[in-house]
């Protein structure tokens, strides 16, 4: 097995500009802030964004990195509004794909499959096909009981040039492991990807993951894993369970800060400057 | 306490509303959105619905003492929703005579004056399984013409699409002011009661669209004395609600 260890510089590294890049995690939870903040650091823009949104489409919204964004909402959970998307939305600075939370999880699924579409009921009376004149609708072939044939929405394959992740553990060749209570969609992200990095709370030998979890916590499969983090803390300020909460005092800070103050305060030269500097705000609130 | 019972607060009647909701919804998931549903689905399933399942908030389903008794991760969840086994009750930042729901924005879509959530799972949801709705305050601000952004489907949408639309139900909308369904010939919102001290004139002032009235406007009925004695010293302890819904 080939070792894939790497550094949340050398994942940027492997990035470019005007990529599709999804983003695991939901709203506040278990998102890869670590990795996040090193794509912020670097020159990489116009992206493509596709995230069921929190911190991370905020963050890289304000500071102009997303082009176009597919997500079925952004939040904070505990602040319900994410307030620079809002502030991105309203002034129009970013295009935007908004479609439901199914709609999103079987165009991840399609991607995976390798499929064109996938069938879904959702969308159909919404404005999301008023909003989106690109999604196009399916017929069912068969006939149901009263001789109807159904119109679907033909949810298009959200295929991604690269996904980014946060799970708990991960061997070095980039088996992934969550021990919370949600897998999420991280699976699926990293499926539907042409490229997956996996940041984690820590690495740990092979034989270590089903030592204290059971095989069922095995989440993401190495042959979908490009290149593993170890990036403790990484999904900080969001929710990690059980290695973390989230950290509600900094998210209400970041809430209610002017991103480039934020950035100028927190962001610093690498995920160590960050750690210090949130450090050091909660010593000055304790 | 128990001697000399003290008179339902508007919050409870809201509770009570909500709660009614789940009646006779037998062995499904209540899914409540908001601090009123979620004290009414409690009360609904130790009361009158004693096999509806309800979570945790994230991913465990959980027994009224709070003992897990399954998993339900956002993945199955939203399998459980095109499954049609739950009925949800979402918040509204507009609602239309026809049930149409709006959460995403406000103003014109591409560039709106307040974004809010984004559609989330109410395009899923309304297609899939009953949805009622819960406004904590009655407004012509919520209650509107025509939303902005049509994320919950409303009747007359789904009536556009049969086939797509065979499982579309808004059983009710609950708001601090009354109870609201959908029972006219042509599905557009009606009173299907008021809260005790509401009167039918200032819910037209707060409604910004015709509301259908009938001819005799019933009354939300008293918690009985058992309901209340669960809200209060049970299910919301400090009073939580009295926050959301003043009286």
């Amino acid at each position: 097995m080939s070792d894939k260890t790497m550094s949340a510089r050398d994942v940027v590294a492997r990035l470019e500009s005007g990529m599709t890049i999804g983003i695991g995690g939901w709203g506040s939870r278990r998102k890869p802030m670590a990795l996040v903040r090193a794509l912020l650091r670097s020159e990489i823009t116009a992206l493509t964004v596709v995230s069921y949104g929190g911190p991370d489409v905020g963050m890289l919204a304000a500071a102009g990195r997303i082009r176009k964004l597919v997500a079925p909402f952004a939040t904070l959970d505990s602040v319900p509004l994410e307030p620079n998307f809002r502030a991105a939305r309203e002034a129009g600075a970013l295009e935007l794909m908004e479609v439901d939370e199914a709609m999103f999880m079987w165009g991840l699924r399609a991607a995976a499959n390798r499929l064109p579409f996938l069938p879904v009921r959702a969308g159909i009376g919404s404005d999301v096909m008023r909003v989106n004149p690109s999604l196009r609708t399916v017929t069912s072939p068969y006939e149901d009981e009263s001789g109807h044939h159904e119109t679907l929405v033909a949810m298009p394959a959200l295929r991604l040039d690269a996904a980014l992740v946060h799970v708990n553990r991960a061997d070095r060749a980039g088996n992934g492991q969550y021990l919370g209570p949600d897998p999420y969609f991280d699976d699926l992200f990293c499926e539907a990807a042409d490229t997956a990095y996996l940041s984690c709370e820590r690495i740990v030998d092979t034989a270590e993951l089903t030592k204290a979890a059971p095989p069922q916590s095995l989440l993401v499969k190495r042959l979908h894993v490009t290149g593993v983090v170890e990036a403790p803390g990484g999904a900080h300020f969001t929710s990690c369970a059980p290695d973390h909460d989230r950290d509600e005092v900094f998210q209400r800070l970041y809430a209610s800060t002017p991103w480039p103050e934020f950035a100028e305060r927190f962001l610093g030269d690498d995920e160590r400057a960050y750690r210090s500097a949130v450090a050091a705000w909660h010593e000055e609130e304790a | 306490m128990s001697a000399g019972r003290v008179a339902a607060t508007r919050a409870e009647y809201c509770v009570v509303a909500c709660a009614e909701a789940w009646r006779d919804a037998g062995e499904i998931l209540a899914s409540p959105m908001g601090l009123i549903p979620s004290i009414g689905a409690r009360l609904a399933r130790r009361t009158f619905s004693p096999d509806l399942l309800l979570t945790d908030g994230e991913a465990m389903l959980i027994g009224p003492e709070g003992t897990p008794e399954g998993w339900l991760p956002y993945r199955d969840h939203l399998a459980l929703v095109t499954g049609g086994r739950r009925h949800v009750m979402m918040g509204a930042s507009q609602i239309d005579r026809f049930g149409n729901q709006n959460i995403s924005c406000v103003g014109d879509w591409a560039r709106p004056r307040r974004q809010l959530l984004g559609v989330r799972g109410a395009p899923v949801n309304t297609l899939n399984n009953p949805t009622s709705y819960w406004i904590p305050r009655h407004s012509a601000r919520v209650f509107v013409e025509k939303v902005d952004m049509v994320c919950g489907v409303g009747y007359d949408r789904v009536a556009e699409h049969p086939g797509a639309g065979r499982f579309h139900r808004i059983p009710r909308v609950v708001s601090d002011l009354g109870v609201f369904d959908f029972g006219t010939p042509d599905r557009s919102m009606r009173i299907a009661s008021l809260h005790p001290g509401v009167t039918l004139d200032r819910v037209l002032e707060a409604t910004g669209f015709a509301l259908a009235v009938p001819d005799e406007v019933p009354r939300t009925r008293e918690p009985t004395a058992e309901e209340l004695r669960l809200i209060r010293e049970v299910i919301d302890r400090r009073n939580n609600r009295a926050r959301e819904v003043a009286d």
